[in-house]
């Protein structure tokens, strides 16, 4: 039978979190240790030595919400770049390809420290903008890269027969691209963007350095003014930990349904 | 500009070339309306490339292709309008799995006919009555059995009312119990009137419904003629050969 329409190849993840797997029975008891291991550590140290710990786990929960807000703002800002520049890598138009590609090749090319102070600074030397907004912009316009390629791939990964098809029957490139591609298109991307998204979660930490009070810089503020580094930065990490494998059981459990979906 | 005097498909000294591999070599043919050609010959004869060049999958490198009139391979032709009116169905069924079957069948009617839900909704529950799967409306196409996919994938066609249908390998892909089913829809069709140009091995269904019959190798026409001269009395060696493989 040539009957290859419901599974689609599985295309490669990159080096995001490890997003558990209800057959992978080693990762998910992994993943059960750490997240309520590290949850009842937490409370171990703040009630257990409050006159250390409560205080940090007072100061830094503004940090917590600037950190998802730079992650969500940037994820969606990230799809829709990676959209359109993944899009452009298929485009048989010469100038449209060309830029796409000279985008993703030269973005992945830079380290993101790197690229967050460039395009810190460089928008900030044009146009006034928030603080927040340049660093989404800027996380997203680097992350948007490394989309464009998991678009690119996803919509590759879908069978030539599916464009004809749309074809045959009359639909221009755009119509068949927009009802029959992506949406299939989208369930093949789902599982390496939620990769991205925990990737993107703790690489926000990264903003820190530009003046955007997120959790990392809460934490670095308290810990200069108290000089308590040690448990600080006990803290920070176990806040991130717990967060990005909160998110990757989420993103597991998501992807579980769309499959049981069909 | 619709010509009533010219045939509706017309192919015309058409070659194709993979580099220097000569995919076809001067075919011309010709279809007139209501017509039932069936293209037969080993695989890699070119057959299944110049049924794709009909709507303009395949691009050819010399000769002119028109469809109802229109010239396909001009390129101020605009090629949806020609495939809105040409009908294909393809050997892997190629049905959208993220839509049901009835979804299969409404989606260009809507997008290209621009018609309302309703109403597509009306012409595909009749036609999926004729190909006799009405029960199958609501289900994804991974739920149904190859033949089953494939009687949907000609009501789909069917859907967008096309002048004529080109089949490419239609039951190719199917286990032998299950092409009997979309041989059967197909003489249906045949027995309307529907213009119909099939790429096949099923020699049975050749003989018994089919006009013409065109035999390729290596990208040329080695044979045509009705299906009674070529069944029984082929001219060429090659054409003699192929069938006491076949038959």
């Amino acid at each position: 039978m040539l009957d290859n329409q419901s599974n689609h190849t599985p295309i490669a993840v990159g080096d995001g979190a490890a997003i558990p797997h209800k057959s992978d029975a080693g990762l998910f008891t992994a993943w059960r240790i750490a997240f309520f291991g590290s949850i009842v550590l937490c409370l171990f140290l703040a009630f257990g030595r409050p006159d250390q710990y409560m205080a940090i786990f007072k100061f830094v929960p503004d940090g917590i919400l600037i950190t998802f807000k730079v992650t969500l703002g940037a994820i969606v800002l990230a799809i829709v770049f990676g959209l359109i520049a993944g899009l452009g890598r298929i485009s048989s138009n010469r100038f449209i390809n060309g830029t796409a590609s000279l985008y993703v090749e030269v973005i992945r090319g830079i380290p993101l420290l790197v690229q967050l102070f460039y395009i810190y600074y460089a928008l900030g030397r044009f146009i006034k903008i928030p603080d927040m907004l340049s660093a989404i912009i800027a996380m997203a316009f680097c992350y948007g890269a490394y989309m464009a390629e998991i678009f690119r791939a996803g919509i590759q990964s879908i069978p030539k027969g599916q464009m004809e098809a749309a074809l045959s029957l009359g639909m221009s490139r755009r119509q068949a691209m927009h009802q029959v591609i992506l949406p299939q298109a989208f369930k093949v991307v789902l599982p390496p963007i939620g990769n991205e998204f925990i990737a993107l979660l703790k690489d926000s930490s990264l903003v820190s350095i530009l003046a955007v009070s997120d959790l990392l810089r809460r934490g670095r503020e308290y810990a200069s003014e108290t000089f308590n580094y040690f448990e600080t930065y006990t803290v920070i990490a176990l806040i991130y930990l717990i967060m990005t494998l909160f998110f990757s059981k989420l993103i597991s459990i998501m992807e579980e349904r769309l499959n049981e979906g069909r | 500009m619709k010509d009533a005097s010219r045939p509706m498909i017309e192919v015309c000294g058409v070659s194709k070339f993979y580099g220097s591999f000569q995919a076809l070599a001067d075919i011309s043919f010709t279809v007139s309306d209501g017509e039932k050609v069936v293209i037969i010959g080993p695989s890699g004869s070119g057959k299944s490339t110049i049924l794709r060049s009909i709507n303009c999958l395949e691009t050819i490198d010399r000769g002119s292709i028109s469809v109802g009139g229109m010239d396909v391979s001009s390129p101020k032709t605009d090629i949806c309008k020609v495939r809105e009116e040409v009908g294909m169905v393809f050997q892997s069924f190629n049905l959208f799995p993220h839509k049901t079957v009835l979804e299969n069948l409404t989606l260009a009617q809507t997008v290209v006919r621009k018609r309302s839900k309703k109403d597509a909704e009306e012409i595909a529950m009749e036609l999926l009555r004729k190909v006799n799967i009405v029960e199958k409306a609501a289900a994804y196409p991974a739920k149904l059995s190859g033949g089953q996919q494939q009687r949907v994938a000609i009501a789909r066609s069917l859907a967008m009312n096309p002048k004529a249908i080109l089949f490419d390998e239609p039951t190719s892909a199917l286990d032998p119990e299950m092409i009997g089913e979309v041989l059967d829809v197909m003489k249906t069709l045949a027995q309307e009137g529907m213009t119909m140009v099939v790429v096949t091995h099923e020699m049975g269904f050749a003989r018994e419904v089919s006009d013409r019959v065109i035999f390729m190798d290596h990208g040329r026409i080695v044979e045509e003629g009705t299906p009674e001269h070529f069944f029984t009395a082929p001219t060429h060696e090659r054409a003699k050969l192929f069938l006491s493989q076949i038959l």
